[in-house]
């Protein structure tokens, strides 16, 4: 199954990758704001994405609505900081699978990423 | 700024700590800012737009950190550009947190990042601004919050 990631955060970018290694995911590419995110999603057609909200150019929700026209099987995990609950609300309307909110340590993201697998309890 | 909204910034740092270190930070007495710059070695500003208008700062000592970076990563060389990185992604999920307390039209920019005293990071900042001192760990830092009432 082939991942991307998306942060502008590289420490963000990095423990992602890091956490989510061991459940021998294939991390295509990682994209640093929406744009890139976008061009990068139309190259590799990921199965899963991890997609953070505030970032430069364009950001996460905006991105989020373009992946769903691209391919709506992908499964989008938005894991941001905005902790509203209509934000939540708002990425599950625009068709994400499931809304992480950071901070997050590397067990929840796992349990997170399993669930999405089907792997959850 | 009232007295429960200096109160949520409070809560938002400490839980941002304990959340993802298991450990919450010591919080100072917050206070109002004067004329005295309030930064340390790294600082994350992130703009505020909506009704409540203005800027937060999250400013900290080097070792605060490369403490935080090894704990996210489980290494850190301790190079500026990954700090600065660490100072940027703080600031912004603590700001993006408080989005809890003061609805989603408080909208948060993307993390403007310094090392360094710079003298105008205090310019996106509606005074009066409220330094919250805490340390973590014995490690110091400060947020620092101006927003339109």
């Amino acid at each position: 199954m082939k991942l991307l990631i998306v942060d502008d955060s590289s420490i963000i970018r990095r423990a992602i990758e890091k956490y989510l290694g061991p459940l021998g995911l294939e991390v295509c590419a990682t994209a640093s704001n929406g744009k890139e995110a976008l061009d990068l999603f139309q190259k590799h057609q990921p199965d899963l994405v991890t997609l953070d909200i505030t970032m430069p150019f364009m950001d996460g929700l905006s991105c989020l609505s373009e992946i769903k026209k691209i391919k709506p099987s992908a499964k989008v995990i938005v894991i941001s900081a905005l902790s509203d609950q209509a934000t939540g609300i708002k990425a599950l309307k625009l068709g994400a699978f499931s809304f992480l909110p950071k901070p997050f340590t590397e067990q929840q993201i796992v349990e997170e990423i399993r669930r999405v697998l089907g792997e959850g309890s | 700024m009232t007295e429960t909204e200096l109160r949520h910034f409070i809560d938002t740092v400490f839980n941002y700590f304990q959340q993802l270190t298991g450990q919450g930070p010591q919080m100072g007495l917050p206070y109002i800012k004067n004329q005295d710059s309030v930064v340390m070695d790294f600082t994350g500003l992130i703009g505020i737009s909506g009704p409540r208008k203005g800027g937060i700062y999250l400013t900290t000592k080097r070792d605060l950190l490369v403490k935080m970076t090894q704990i996210v990563l489980g290494d850190s060389s301790g190079d500026d550009q990954v700090l600065l990185d660490m100072v940027g992604e703080m600031a912004n999920t603590i700001a993006g947190n408080l989005q809890k307390y003061f609805g989603a039209d408080f909208q948060i920019s993307v993390p403007i990042v310094v090392s360094g005293k710079p003298t105008d990071v205090s310019l996106r900042l509606k005074p009066p601004s409220f330094v919250i001192p805490f340390s973590w760990e014995g490690m110091k830092a400060c947020l620092v919050a101006g927003l339109e009432s």
